[in-house]
Order: structure tokens, then sequence, then C-alpha cells
């Protein structure tokens, strides 16, 4: 009698520490998938803001220079197909952030070259509007960097734990899996880096 | 396959390791006691930096946003806005809720400046902003040798930019607020007139039940309340809390735990 009293206690303990394990884990991979979320809402965010950025740039050098044609449009279509790809936050696959990350990398290139050249034209240099815009341009590609970062680290960090021991258990059961991060691409370290 | 998998991995995280520790290292420590000014590289004397100290420090008071002034020998092989953003996070420069702090980061060996912005003062002081005061304040005078007045004007435009910005609501300030002291004395009263309250309607039902005058029973029950006092030590009052102390004026209290993203401008002289 006594006996069966503490093999069911026991048995509630296990079940509850069993149940409290499950709760902490999905908890857990929520917490840290919201996480990721919110990193990538500001990656995107950044890079809307260059997006944004660039039809004001390239009219001010239009009106300023007449400048070499095939670097604008050069510019002009990165942009434009930069716009098309947009990851969802709910799926960031490797592969989607792969995709994305090409595509925002060719505006980089783009967008490096439109400075490097735009050296060459005094009366872009003397041009105030200008000035400003390549101000902002670079703290915004600084600002791209800074978020990228915070997002690699949060999806590090979901990727680490839903991999690890025991949770990666029960990672499956709760639909989590691996996000994708970006990698260090020449484009980056490209960014225009202009002195006036 | 497995296998395949985890070596990657495993770079990765030596890779993300290797970038945050890398700067760790290199990053000087807060400093204690805290200061907005550190001159690292001596280029100012105990009086510019205090004329400096002195400005940031009212303005981190009246407004809660901080403007954190460093100077260094070098960044070593680090950008300097890299290094400034980094140093910001490390420090936590601006409130927490708020990320309204700015360092100026000058690296003199390397003629290098960066001027970072936390999030919340990233309107005030959007980059080209920032841009142009490291271009007609910093650069003209860091040219001719005269740091102290590149910083010292630097420091008024921002001042100047990020007034309204913010207000210091929750800074504890120097002067108590005529509203609290009468706050204070109300409720000071309220419990010495509660104790009073108790302590008669205490007396009375002593002297109720055992059938003497009110006097006699308030002079044996303080004597009972002395003796317990000294064997037990809880006696009325006594376990008043003792009064937050707020800090008196001068010193900067320290920074507040804010965070960036990197907003801001860098050029060299």
């Amino acid at each position: 009698m006594k006996r069966s009293y503490v093999i069911i206690g026991v048995l509630v303990i296990l079940a509850f520490l069993l149940y409290r394990f499950f709760v902490g884990t999905q908890n857990n991979v929520v917490t840290k998938d919201e996480n990721v979320k919110g990193k990538w809402a500001q990656v995107e965010n950044q890079y809307q803001q260059r997006l944004d950025l660039i039809p004001n740039l390239v009219a001010t050098v239009k009106g300023v220079a007449e400048f070499e044609q095939s670097t604008l449009t050069k510019v002009i279509e990165a942009r434009a197909s930069a716009t098309q790809i947009k990851v969802d936050a709910n799926s960031l696959t490797p592969e989607n952030i792969k995709k994305f990350q090409a595509a925002q990398g060719e505006l980089s290139a783009a967008l490096g070259r439109l400075m490097v050249v735009s050296e060459q034209y005094p009366q872009l240099k003397a041009n105030q509007n200008f000035l400003e815009l390549q101000a902002t341009l670079e703290g915004t590609e600084r600002r791209i960097a800074v978020a990228r970062k915070d997002f690699n680290e949060a999806v590090q960090d979901h990727n680490t734990y839903i991999r690890k021991f025991p949770t990666s258990l029960l990672a499956g059961m709760y639909g989590a899996t691996p996000k994708g991060f970006f990698e260090a691409d020449a484009g980056a370290n490209k960014a225009p880096k202009v002195e006036f | 396959m497995k296998g395949k998998k985890i070596i990657p991995l495993f770079f990765l995280f030596f890779i993300f390791c290797g970038c945050s520790s890398a700067f760790a290292q290199e990053l000087p420590p807060k400093p204690n006691p805290p200061k907005l000014v550190n001159d690292y590289a001596g280029v100012l004397s105990v009086e510019e930096k205090n004329v400096l100290e002195q400005k940031l420090v009212a303005f981190n008071d009246s407004t809660s946003s901080q403007i954190a002034v460093v100077l260094m020998q070098s960044t070593g092989e680090y950008p300097v806005d890299d290094y400034a953003i980094a140093l910001y996070r490390d420090w936590g420069i601006g409130q927490k809720d708020k990320d309204n702090g700015v360092v100026i980061l000058c690296a003199m060996a390397d003629r290098r400046v960066a001027i970072i912005t936390g999030y919340g003062l990233e309107g005030a002081l959007p980059d080209a902003v920032c841009k142009r005061i490291i271009e007609q304040n910093i650069k003209p005078a860091f040219k001719q040798k005269q740091y102290f007045n590149g910083l010292n004007e630097a420091t008024d435009v921002v001042i100047k930019r990020a007034s309204g910005e913010y207000t210091a609501d929750e800074v504890g300030g120097d002067e108590f607020p005529a509203g609290g002291i009468v706050g204070i004395i109300g409720v000071f009263l309220f419990i010495i007139g509660l104790s009073f309250f108790i302590q008669y309607h205490r007396v009375k039902r002593y002297a109720i039940l055992n059938a003497i005058d009110f006097w006699t029973a308030w002079q044996l029950l303080s004597a009972a309340d002395r003796r317990n006092q000294r064997n037990s030590s809880g006696g009325w009052f006594s376990s008043g809390g003792s009064g937050g102390g707020w800090s008196s004026g001068g010193g900067f209290g320290g920074f507040g735990g804010g965070s960036t993203g990197g907003g801001g401008a860098s050029g060299s002289w």
C-alpha cells in the first residue's frame, strides 16, 4: 500500500518535470523565434531605407552632371530587381536569405561604382544636396551592417538552441527549423566609403 | 552525414566569437568613476576636460541624453565607426529605454573621427548633420591642432540639435520638488496621527478592562512597552524605512545602458 503511494508520487513528479521541460522548451523556441523576426524587421527596414534613397540620389546626380549613363542604368536596374525580392519573416530559410543577399549585394556593388565614378565630377562634390545624400547613404550602409550583424547573432542563438540536445528532440515537433543568415560578402565590405 | 553539417557550424561559431572577443579585448573599459569626457590620448588639458565634462553633465542632468567624448591614440585595425559602435554598445551610452546617446570618438594618430548616434537621437541628428558637424566644426579645428575648440563647437551643435528631444523626467534632480516635500510631511503627519490614535484606543481599552483611570493605564502601558523594547527592539516607530538618499549634484551618474543601430557619420582630418 505504502509503496504504491511512493511510486505514484514519483511518477507524478516525473510527469510534472517532463511537462515543465516541454513548456520551457516551447517558450524558449517561441522567444528566440520572435527575436529573430524582430531583428529581421530591422534588416528589412534598413535595406528599404537604402532603396528609398536611390531615386533621389539618381535624380541629383543626373541633374548636376553629364553622368556616365551605364553606371546610372546599372544602379536603377539593380534597385528594381532588389525591390522585387522580399523575404517574409515566417520563411527565413537559408535559400531565401541567400537570394535576398544576392539581390541586395548587386545593388551594393552598383552603388559603390556610382560613388567611385562620382569622385570624378567636381560639380557633384560641390553640391550640398549630393553631399547630404552621400552622407545618408554612408550611414544607411553602416546601419545595414549593424542590423545584419544583430540578425546573425539572433539566428545563431536560435539555431544553436534548436540543434542542441535535448531540445533538439522537441524542436522538430514545434516546427522549428534552422534559419538562414548573412554570409560575409564582398559587396557589403565595399560599402561606399568616400572621402570628401 | 551529421559530421558534415556540424563542422561548418562550429566554424561559424568561432568566427562569431572571434569578432566579438577581439573587440572586447581592445575596447577601453567603462570609466570608473563614470565620466563623459575620456581622453586616453592625453590631448586635452585638465581645465579643458573639466569645461567639456561640466557642459555635458549639465546636458545629461537636464535632458537625460548622454554625449560621450572619447579620444584615443588609435582604433587599431578597426574602422573608426565600427569601433565607436562597439564602444557605444559596450558602455551603454544613453538611457536604456530611450537610446538617447551620442559618442564622438577621435583616433588621434589615425586622424579619424566618428560621431555615432543612438536609436533615439537619429531623428534629431541625422547622418547628414553628423557629417556636417565633422566637416564644419571638427575638421577645420583639428587640422590646426585646436582639439578643444573643435570638440567644444561640435558638442555645442549636438546639444543644440538634441535639446528638444528628451527631458530628464526620471533622472533624480539636485533640487527636491516642492510638491514632494509637502507630500512627505503629509505622510509623516499621517503616520504620527495614526499611531497616536491606535495608542489612545489601546490605553482606553486597557483602562476599561482593568477598571483604572486613563492616565494610570497610559503609564503602565508605556512602562511595559519600554520593557518590551529592550527585549525585542520592536517598538513604535522602530520600523520606519530609511529614506532613500538622492544623489547630490556635481558628478556624472553613469551610463544608462542605451544602444545604437549605427547611425551617424565618420571622416578624417
